[in-house]
């Protein structure tokens, strides 16, 4: 049995904001019935503040993903348009208290009725087009979709994306292609983070940042293959390692050096030279 | 308020006679069967006149009853040792709807290079003999098929199965965990190899099963160390809970006639009047050939576990197929191998009774679940206008 909150429990049997509104200014629907959840968001929206004046649901689905409709439909009432867009799934879910890990997408369909609901009053396509490349054919989940999701949620590893998407939950031929999207999707993503600091860095910063380079990208490489790395000395934009274990003697050690140096130039500075002493 | 558990194809409640044999063996009389000294022997001699018991429940010999921990255990020894037993064999029968103790132990097998064939069910979750006949060949070892469903209550023609597949020399094992105790289960007509039974499905506690052999039959055991079981199943005996297996078996063998028209009756009244007062409901499953005590039934455009947990609020326990309630994100293995289709798979709602259950309780239950089918309904935006077209 699932570790529901009493304020899920109190939105399951007690649900807000409930039916249809017949002339609806909006109408947001995600889900279906095969998939085991769907969620048909109706606003009522004022034409001239663009206030949401109401909000009402119907949700086929679990207990949580009844909840978080109640929730989402009490969060966005009395919100603009783009109050209302600032809601995210973890606000949903922390209205409720929370919600079990393995139930998180439910809040994320909340999220994603939103989205369609406000684009459709927009008169604009929805924003999560499930027309990119399928990723889980069980469920129906776009690539576009866990990488969206996992960016705003900050998610690292499968069993959170199949936690927020449902994506990977079923036959999970799928898995090893989400870890491919997340390594992709996360290492561009400390890469940029990176390129983004301020262009000059002081001395003390550029040896942190060499040092945690060093260590956490280029260090597990080398040792994978028995060999090591010690930063000997940081001169100016010249940077010297000795290159120990397997590496020390190895033929490759040139083009090792060489591929240090570019990592270096890439992600600290282009002037960075690196020499192997 | 009383809970009204209408869930006892997932766990039975131990009947207070079973547990009060077991009681002394969990104080004073702690003895180690396999000692020298009275102390302990006398411990043996209950340990196998529980044998004796749960022997005469299916009409075996009480040799042919090894004791394990549980069905699960029951189904992975029998599966393995007719694969060891026939080492130049690497072909494996099954069903599609098995319990995941033999459809997962398959998965798992056929990893490990042996080949696995899962026999598909009809609509009514019917198995066709004639598939099985097809898929035997000269490398089956062995054709693990379940005696009856735990989802539906759907029984399997285990008879009809051991028959043709006699004079093949192929291990045929069935799981039996759901039918012993509940339908009438005699090993020497079956003529079935081996068979799983399990004890919490029949009142006696959790953590005890065993394993039917027949006599003749090449065994090589699972679980590997000491001589207990006829050095079939190492490890020190579970007493107290053997000697409450064989206490739950003898009581489920005398009261077996009145127990089936006990609970055919009550499930007959809760499923005729939920279909009648719950409209787009369907039952699941071939309602012929079905265990007295299960009733598996369909509420369209509503989920599975939003029924359970609106149910949980007047203390009425059930299960579902639905995905939410899986543990895994997909719904009911047997439901969907049975092709009903997803909208009334989400909505499945499992009743198992048992000799416990009152007419009040199902009184209750026809009561009540037409109010929460109703309610959740209002809330689904699917199911407004007939959907024709989804079926």
């Amino acid at each position: 049995m699932w570790e529901y909150t009493d304020k899920v429990k109190e939105a399951f049997l007690k649900p807000k904001n409930v039916g249809e509104i017949p002339d609806a200014d909006a109408v947001g629907e995600v889900g279906s019935i095969v998939c085991g959840d769907a969620l048909k968001l109706y606003l009522k929206v004022d034409k001239d503040t663009g206030r949401i004046e109401n909000a009402t649901f119907q949700t086929f689905g679990c207990a949580s993903a009844i909840a978080s409709s109640s929730a989402l439909t009490e969060l966005v009432k009395g919100k603009t348009l783009d109050e209302a867009l600032t809601i995210t799934n973890h606000d949903i879910a922390e209205y409720l208290g929370g919600l079990p890990d393995q139930k998180m997408h439910c809040s994320v369909m909340g999220r994603e009725a939103l989205e369609a609901a406000i684009a459709n009053y927009k008169g604009q396509p929805p924003p999560v087009r499930e027309e990119g490349r399928i990723v889980c054919k069980c469920f129906d989940v776009s690539e576009d979709k866990i990488r969206k999701v996992a960016v705003e949620n900050r998610l690292t590893t499968v069993d959170e994306i199949t936690n927020f998407t449902k994506a990977g939950g079923g036959c999970g031929e799928c898995k090893s292609d989400i870890e491919a999207i997340l390594k992709d999707l996360w290492s561009v993503k400390i890469a940029t983070e990176r390129r983004e600091q301020p262009k000059k860095l002081t001395n003390l910063q550029k040896i942190a940042l060499i040092q945690e380079i060093i260590e956490t990208e280029i260090r597990p490489g080398l040792q994978a293959d028995n060999g090591d790395i010690e930063l000997v000395d940081i001169d100016g934009n010249k940077v010297f390692v000795a290159l120990r274990g397997m590496c020390s003697g190895c033929m490759m050690a040139d083009v090792t050096v060489k591929g240090i140096q570019s990592k270096l130039q890439e992600l600290v500075a282009p002037e960075i030279t690196v020499e192997a002493r | 308020m009383q809970v009204i558990y209408l869930d006892n194809n997932a766990t039975t409640r131990t009947d207070p006679d079973v547990l009060a044999d077991m009681l002394p063996y969990m104080t004073d009389l702690y003895g180690n069967p396999s000692s020298m000294h009275t102390f302990g022997g006398q411990v043996h001699r209950k340990i196998e006149k529980a044998r004796e018991q749960v022997a005469a429940l299916i009409n075996a010999e009480p040799s042919e009853i090894i004791f394990t921990s549980c069905g699960t255990e029951s189904d992975n020894t029998a599966i393995m040792s007719a694969v060891e037993a026939t080492p130049r064999k690497t072909h494996i029968i099954t069903t599609r709807v098995e319990h995941p103790a033999v459809l997962n132990f398959c998965h798992h097998m056929g990893r490990k290079a042996r080949r696995v064939t899962y026999l598909s069910v009809n609509n009514a979750g019917q198995l066709n003999i004639d598939e099985l006949i097809r898929s035997l060949d000269d490398d089956t070892a062995v054709v693990s098929i379940m005696y009856a469903n735990n989802e539906t209550g759907v029984i399997f023609p285990v008879e009809e199965i051991a028959e043709r597949l006699d004079d093949r020399g192929i291990m045929f094992h069935t799981d039996a965990v759901q039918a012993v105790g509940k339908v009438p289960v005699d090993v020497k007509r079956l003529k079935v190899t081996m068979l799983s039974l399990s004890g919490h499905k029949i009142h006696a506690p959790k953590g005890i099963g065993a394993l039917y052999v027949r006599k003749g039959t090449r065994f090589s055991p699972y679980i590997i160390g000491g001589h207990q079981e006829n050095s079939r199943r190492a490890g020190t005996e579970n007493v107290a809970s053997i000697i409450g297996l064989g206490k739950a078996a003898e009581i489920a063998r005398k009261g077996l006639d009145e127990e089936i028209r006990h609970v055919s009756r009550l499930r007959d009244r809760l499923e005729q009047a939920l279909l009648k007062t719950c409209p787009d409901a369907r039952v699941n499953g071939d309602t012929a050939n079905r265990l007295p005590n299960t009733a598996n039934i369909s509420f369209e455009y509503i989920e599975g576990e939003a029924i359970l947990l609106r149910l949980n609020e007047f203390n009425i326990c059930a299960s579902s197929g639905s995905a939410c309630t899986s543990g895994s994100l997909e719904p009911s293995h047997v439901l969907r191998a049975m092709g009903v289709p997803y909208t009334a798979v989400h909505g499945s709602i499992r009743f198992s009774l048992s000799r416990y259950t009152t007419d009040e309780e199902i009184d209750k239950v026809i009561h009540i679940m037409p109010v929460i089918v109703k309610e959740l309904r209002q809330l689904s935006p699917f199911g407004r206008e007939k959907l024709s077209c989804q079926r």
